[in-house]
């Protein structure tokens, strides 16, 4: 049980980071943006050419990852998003331009990146043994774990007692309210755009020296961060976060609890979140008018 | 007047001369190779890519270096080859779409699909429109009659399975055995094989129930009931190259100190860079190729593919052969190029020259043990075990 909970807590730092770039956008932009797991794999594969390639310390492919993804994000949404948002009153307008940007920076990756996994070394080498194999954690992700969470935390000071942060804040609360109150709405979209982007090149940036990375982790990374946001409420930050634990939790325990019965586990998840949805359509902290 | 009449001169002189000059060159452009179309559909993007790019690209790469040699000679014609590709994304409705468009091309000889699925779905339309076509896919009823149209391109797990389970049984004392497949199609095909393999060897089967996701990034929960059941040998069923390494790191941080093999063929450098020493000792059938075996166009082909795309992929080794195979067929038998009766009927008896490997190898169509009828192409079974950042060649041995 040690080594369940345990996997579920590592799943959870990383999911609820995966998360948070695409709730933040959604909150501030009201645009679902599929291609937030492609720039995942960009992240990733950044990491992966500072670190491995060009043999730069693990930081600065980290750090290249962030700034690549902000001003990529940045890029995105001024000179694709802003239009969109300002001709269409349509949603689905967006929805189609999100899309289409995965399939573009899909076709970006395997231009750039080709099509094969990659993998770094490891940050740190050995492994957390407890109890004789009761409970066994690798250091680097015990590492990542932390990052995550630091990341995160950082995030929330930084959403909470910043400037640019209560400006976002109060763009997400009430777009019009805020422009009436002085804020630049189309600066701090761009700056939230980007920084929504930047998290997700930081947690692809962090999990390249775990999981590895390919051309083909984008689609299914953004349909995870999705259910994530779904279960904690679309646009709350803790929602994300809290949506984040208890999937990895739920992955970690079915895995675990259901392995005898093959692999129902995203089936019980699936129909968990369903039923859960008919209930508590707006998430766990989701409001219900929106 | 006189200048006038000069200056007409002049012009149809040069008139004269551009039209004889355009006319040769023309007739330059008449007399080169016509082209001969071969179509490739298969997966290149998504999770799955690195099969079916790797079968576009040794085509691309085997095709110009063809044409870069003056083309092949089928009968009295010579042809420049040409690849048509199409990405079916690993979906069957997308498969039938890539062969009703080769159909539409004309086009007789197809590469792929990658997948079960995809394969057993083209089936009708390669019936329906005379087309022959090389899936990497294992199900039996693809190559068994009435089925007659598909020609297996590799070695199938349920053909390396055993021959790796005896090896292991005898060399490394392996008595009980561990299956893990993703939860799809092949892969789980290709763990029923496994199993049936394993205990027809009098191996015990410890876990065979426990799948994971396809898009699965941590591998910790996945093989944390698997490593309960304390197994001599790990198999990864129908793995794919992206999660092989990830596999195999999770299996060794959780403790696991046996063996761990696979079916499929891996990626050295993939291998190296996402589980480094932890996948020494890991087995695997490679492509079919070694530095014992292979000969000079072996080498070229890898030199070339190298310069044409900027990096190998060790499956190329065997994806190269299914175009020489359908080149070698026509060659043999002309008629074959637009009928695919007489392609049929030429893989009864074909034996050419195998270029890329040493000795006396021909290129023949097996599959009789397997299908009862030759609907598979032969290529080197090469075992191999990853040894720090390469494959070792561990046996090397021939369907049938």
């Amino acid at each position: 049980m040690e080594q369940v909970l345990a996997n579920g807590a590592y799943l959870g730092a990383q999911y609820a980071l995966i998360a948070l770039g695409l709730t933040l956008i959604f909150a501030l932009m009201n645009v679902l943006n599929f291609a937030h797991g492609q720039m995942y794999v960009i992240g990733g594969f950044v990491t992966y050419t500072v670190y491995a390639q060009l043999g730069l310390p693990f930081v600065v492919g980290l750090a290249a990852s962030a700034v690549t993804l902000a001003i990529v994000g940045a890029l995105i949404e001024k000179f694709l998003f802003r239009p969109v948002i300002k001709k269409s009153v349509r949603e689905e307008s967006t929805m189609l331009l999100a899309a289409g940007i995965a399939f573009f920076l899909d076709a970006i990756i395997l231009l750039v990146f080709g099509e094969k996994q990659r993998g770094v070394p490891k940050i740190i080498n050995g492994i957390f043994n407890y109890n004789d194999y009761t409970m066994v954690m690798p250091y680097d992700k015990i590492l990542v774990g932390f990052l995550a969470i630091a990341s995160i935390v950082i995030f929330i000071l930084y959403m909470q007692y910043s400037k640019t942060g209560r400006a976002m804040r109060a763009l997400a609360q009430d777009k019009v309210a805020a422009q009436l109150m002085g804020v630049d709405v189309d600066k701090y979209s761009m700056i939230g755009f980007a920084l929504g982007a930047m998290l997700a090149g930081v947690v692809g940036g962090l999990l390249v020296t775990v999981t590895g990375i390919n051309l083909g982790m984008g689609g299914p990374t953004s349909i995870k961060a999705f259910m994530m946001v779904m279960i904690g409420g679309a646009g709350v930050i803790s929602g994300a976060i809290a949506g984040g634990f208890i999937l990895g939790m739920m992955e970690a325990v079915g895995l675990s609890v259901l392995a005898a019965y093959g692999d129902i586990t995203y089936l019980a998840i699936f129909v968990s979140l369903m039923v859960f949805l008919a209930i508590r359509p707006q998430g766990l902290m989701g409001k219900p008018w929106g | 007047m006189f200048k006038r009449r000069e200056i007409i001169k002049s012009m149809a002189i040069v008139a004269m001369t551009s039209t004889s000059m355009l006319a040769a060159g023309l007739s330059g452009a008449f007399a080169a190779n016509e082209t001969l179309k071969i179509g490739f559909v298969g997966v290149t993007s998504g999770p799955a890519a690195a099969w079916g790019i790797s079968n576009a690209r040794s085509m691309q790469a085997r095709a110009a270096w063809i044409n870069e040699t003056g083309g092949v000679k089928i009968g009295d014609v010579t042809y420049d080859v040409e690849i048509v590709t199409f990405d079916d994304q690993k979906d069957p409705k997308r498969a039938i779409a890539g062969f009703e468009k080769m159909a539409q091309e004309g086009i007789h000889y197809v590469v792929g699909p990658n997948v079960d699925d995809g394969a057993a779905a083209v089936r009708p339309v390669a019936e329906e429109n005379d087309i022959i076509y090389f899936p990497y896919a294992f199900p039996k009823a693809l190559y068994t009659a009435p089925a007659s149209n598909a020609v297996l391109g590799m070695v199938a797990n349920y053909q390396s399975g055993p021959a790796i389970y005896k090896y292991l049984m005898e060399k490394k004392g392996v008595k009980n055995v561990a299956f893990v497949a993703a939860n799809e199609s092949d892969p789980l095909s290709q763990r029923e094989g496994g199993v049936a393999a394993a205990k027809a060897l009098g191996l015990e089967v410890v876990s065979d129930n426990v799948t994971y996701q396809v898009d699965t990034t941590d591998f910790t929960p996945v093989l944390t009931p698997v490593m309960r059941s304390k197994p001599d040998l790990l198999v990864l069923s129908g793995v794919a190259p992206a999660n092989a390494p990830q596999l195999i790191r999770a299996a060794r941080e959780l403790g696991y100190q046996g063996l761990i093999s696979t079916e499929t063929a891996q990626d050295a450098s993939v291998l190296q860079e996402g589980a480094g020493e932890l996948a020494n000792g890991f087995i695997s059938v490679g492509g079919a190729s070694t530095p014992e075996i292979a000969t000079d166009a072996m080498k070229e082909f890898v030199d070339r593919y190298t310069k044409m795309f900027g990096e190998y992929n060790d499956e190329s080794n065997t994806k190269v052969y299914a175009l020489e195979y359908i080149l070698e067929t026509m060659k043999a038998n002309p008629a074959s190029k637009e009928n695919v009766g007489e392609f049929k009927k030429t893989m009864e008896t074909l034996a050419a020259p195998n270029i890329y490997m040493k000795g006396d190898a021909k290129l023949s169509y097996v599959g009789s043990t397997s299908f009862g009828q030759k609907r598979q192409i032969s290529v080197p079974m090469v075992v191999n075990e990853f040894k720090d950042g390469k494959f070792k060649t561990l046996f090397i041995a021939q369907v049938d």
